[in-house]
């Protein structure tokens, strides 16, 4: 059952840190001391990878179930339940429940991970780093249960309370933060790769934009600012960051093949930082706020087509030539189709951005559209890729079914390609209605309705997806580790080495 | 890259920049704007109501922001007089602007709507007042008493097509103090022109002063 998954899952072992290097030396078989040094990074960063882990998927599962239930009860309002259960509320512990639960628990433990390993550390102060991602845990765990019971902040992406959420979150990732810069600092490799930067930036701006947002002085039109500022940061700096960076270190690792371009990983990662942190008032465009602080992110968001297209070109690059290596690596499968959408979705930014289009999209389903394609189709297709490759390393076991890979992998792409064309097209008529006054306020909600209905289905389909995945990671943590220590991912030769050029 | 310093440092002075230019620069502009004569603080009830209209998730459906309407058709619709500016919302904390148009914009909806009786069955059962209406009941904002034991004080709320027998349904403190809000939400006054601290922050006023629209009409194109 394990047969080509199974061997391929282990393709990208020939490399530890994918550092510019050349092509001939990257594809090379470690050596002993390589594969001894990797053994210990991992076991240092065991116990607080798989807590973050596990968390996550939880998250994910209860995150899915409220998004379905929310989903459901657009276009059928009058499933509603009691007042837990109402849509408002539902929805909020749906977006709660995926960025902090899912995706940021994740982002911790691809970092986690991620770190020692490409600065050929073992991961120092790993009981801080656990202890703080079990306080980032439970304290959301907690706020998910304040949401439903109505007591939100009143903020999009800031509704978790101030005292009873934020200052663990803060505190929580802080330790995360804390233990991985503490590794930095003893890493034994003379160079940075690229994905150490967008990692360890997005730990230093996360905390900093999330207090900002967080903090209870404003007010009015200025608290609309700051709340903008956050959320898209939260996108931006932090779960673009980490994920671009997650991506420029599997991407080559699975295929064997240094990143494309260094100037250009360079480029791009100081031109991301610097146009993405001022894009965030495009989400108030026409509204109450000075107009120099809107047209500041319009004109910011479309100098983002330089750090997208260095990355595009970067990431794309160096898969091509090697695409029949996506048949081989699920790993590769899932993080090649989250960096396309992180492309896609860029774009797709930059051009809602524009005061044409955005009089046509605001206050539409095409923007909860565009928000799944990049929360879903790029990021959480990249984090998906990235427990693929990471579980097995960790546990030291290989994934036991190719098939429950399979089905993973078509249900949630199936799923989200439904639901993007699904709202992006119901949300486009809505715009147009709403925008034309001689049309009455009914149309632009009767024409919705189809798109709301093909979004269940895909909800549906997702969260059918999720379940396979846990529970195949739940089968892959039951397994027994094999005797033989290791095998299958060091002793086999790169399957696409072979099968490339 | 291979020193850390230069990671740590460029991160900071991205991050700082973002934060003086979008955070720090309008926080300066934006704490001197001064509510208009025309608006009203929240009362106690209001307030009471906004907090139910946030813990209910609300403005995930329903903005509170009439746009420029040098390209949006905000006012054409009939949303507001003139578009929204921030002293509009000096007593908003926190704001509750909203990024989606499910159901109508609210920022003007004591103008449209100023009935309660509306609000409450509308609350109670969205469908029987507006028959497309994808809005979720708030049932659970209303007590169902038997008739005999309706109290004095007790909102009766005549719900159209419930049978004699059914007990009768009763507004809760919560869904009044609701309406109440709802009823409240009016930014028709006129701007005081010029707008001092918000022509500093290079905020567009409306070429011509709104006209003086009052709390009951139904005049809103």
């Amino acid at each position: 059952m394990s047969g080509g998954e199974a061997r391929a899952v282990g393709v990208g072992s020939a490399l530890t840190a994918p550092a510019p290097r050349p092509a001939e030396e990257a594809s090379r078989l470690p050596t002993s001391e390589e594969r001894e040094l990797r053994l210990r990074v991992d076991r240092s960063s065991r116990r607080p990878v798989l807590v973050a882990f596990g968390c996550s998927l939880v998250a994910l599962l209860l995150g899915s179930v409220f998004g379905l239930t929310a989903s459901v009860q657009m276009h059928s309002p009058e499933l509603a339940g009691p007042g837990w259960l109402t849509f408002g509320r539902v929805r909020t512990a749906h977006l709660n429940a995926m960025v902090y639960g899912w995706a940021s628990l994740a982002m911790l433990g691809v970092s986690l991970w991620m770190i020692p390993r490409l600065v050929h550390q073992e991961l120092k102060w790993a009981r801080l780093a656990e202890f703080g991602v079990w306080i980032w845990a439970l304290a959301l765990g907690y706020q998910l249960v304040r949401i439903l019971g109505g007591i939100p902040s009143g903020m999009e992406w800031l509704e978790i309370g101030l005292y009873t959420g934020d200052t663990f979150l803060t505190v929580g990732g802080g330790m995360v933060g804390v233990a991985l810069l503490r590794t930095l600092l003893a890493r034994a490799v003379p160079h940075l790769y690229v994905s150490v930067w967008y990692i360890m930036a997005a730990l230093i701006w996360f905390p900093i934009i999330f207090i900002t947002g967080n903090w209870p002085a404003w007010a009015g039109a200025e608290s609309a600012a700051v709340n903008w500022f956050y959320a898209h940061n939260a996108l931006g700096l932090w779960l673009t960051a980490i994920n671009v960076g997650a991506a420029y270190y599997l991407i080559p690792k699975v295929l064997g093949r240094p990143v494309y371009s260094y100037q250009l990983s360079l480029v791009g990662f100081w031109t991301l930082g610097f146009f993405y942190s001022l894009n965030g008032m495009h989400h108030v465009i026409g509204g109450p706020m000075p107009t120099w602080m809107i047209t500041t992110s319009i004109t910011a968001s479309v100098l983002m087509v330089i750090p997208v297209a260095a990355v595009a070109i970067n990431h794309h690059m160096t898969v091509v030539g090697r695409f029949a290596a996506l048949r081989y690596s699920p790993t590769l499968r899932f993080v090649v189709l989250g960096a396309m959408a992180y492309t896609a979705v860029s774009l797709q930014g930059i051009f809602t951005a524009l005061r044409e289009v955005n009089r046509i999209t605001h206050f539409t389903q095409w923007t909860v559209g565009h928000a799944h394609v990049g929360v879903y189709a790029f990021a959480t297709l990249i984090l998906f890729g990235s427990i693929y490759y990471i579980l097995p390393r960790v546990l030291r076991r290989e994934w036991p079914s190719a098939r429950l890979i399979s089905w993973h992998f078509w249900l949630v792409l199936l799923g989200i390609a439904l639901y993007v064309t699904a709202l992006t097209v119901a949300g486009v008529f809505q715009g147009l209605y709403l925008m034309d006054p001689a049309v009455p306020f009914r149309a632009s909600v009767d024409v919705t309705l189809a798109g709301l209905q093909a979004r269940s289905v895909a909800a549906v389909m997702l969260t059918a997806g999720h379940v396979v995945f846990a529970w195949h990671v739940w089968r892959l943590w039951r397994r027994p580790t094999p005797e033989r220590e290791l095998a299958p991912f060091h002793a086999l030769r790169p399957v696409v080495r072979e099968a490339g050029s | 890259m291979k020193q850390t310093w230069l990671l740590v440092g460029g991160a900071l002075v991205v991050i700082g920049f973002a934060w003086m230019v979008l955070v720090g620069i309008p926080h300066t502009m934006l704490v001197r704007v001064e509510a208009p004569p025309g608006l009203e603080p929240y009362t106690e009830s209001q307030a009471r109501g906004r907090t139910v209209y946030i813990r209910n998730g609300c403005i995930y459906c329903h903005t509170q922001q009439v746009r420029d309407d040098a390209f949006t058709s905000d006012v054409a619709r009939g949303w507001g007089r003139r578009p929204t500016v921030p002293a509009d919302y000096v007593y908003d904390r926190p704001h509750l602007m909203g990024t989606m148009r499910t159901g109508p914009d609210l920022i003007n909806v004591g103008i449209r709507l100023p009935d309660p009786e509306w609000h409450l069955i509308h609350f109670y059962d969205p469908r029987a007042v507006v028959e497309w209406s994808i809005m979720p009941p708030y049932r659970f904002l209303f007590d169902e008493v038997p008739e005999e034991e309706v109290g004095p004080d007790d909102r009766v709320v005549a719900i159209p097509g419930r049978g004699p027998d059914e007990p009768v349904v009763v507004a809760t403190p919560d869904v009044l103090a609701l309406v109440d809000y709802l009823r409240s939400l009016n930014r028709s006054y006129p701007l005081a022109q010029p707008a001092g601290a918000a022509e500093d922050a290079g905020i567009a006023e409306p070429g011509e002063p709104a006209e003086v629209d009052d709390r009951s009409g139904r005049t809103m194109p």
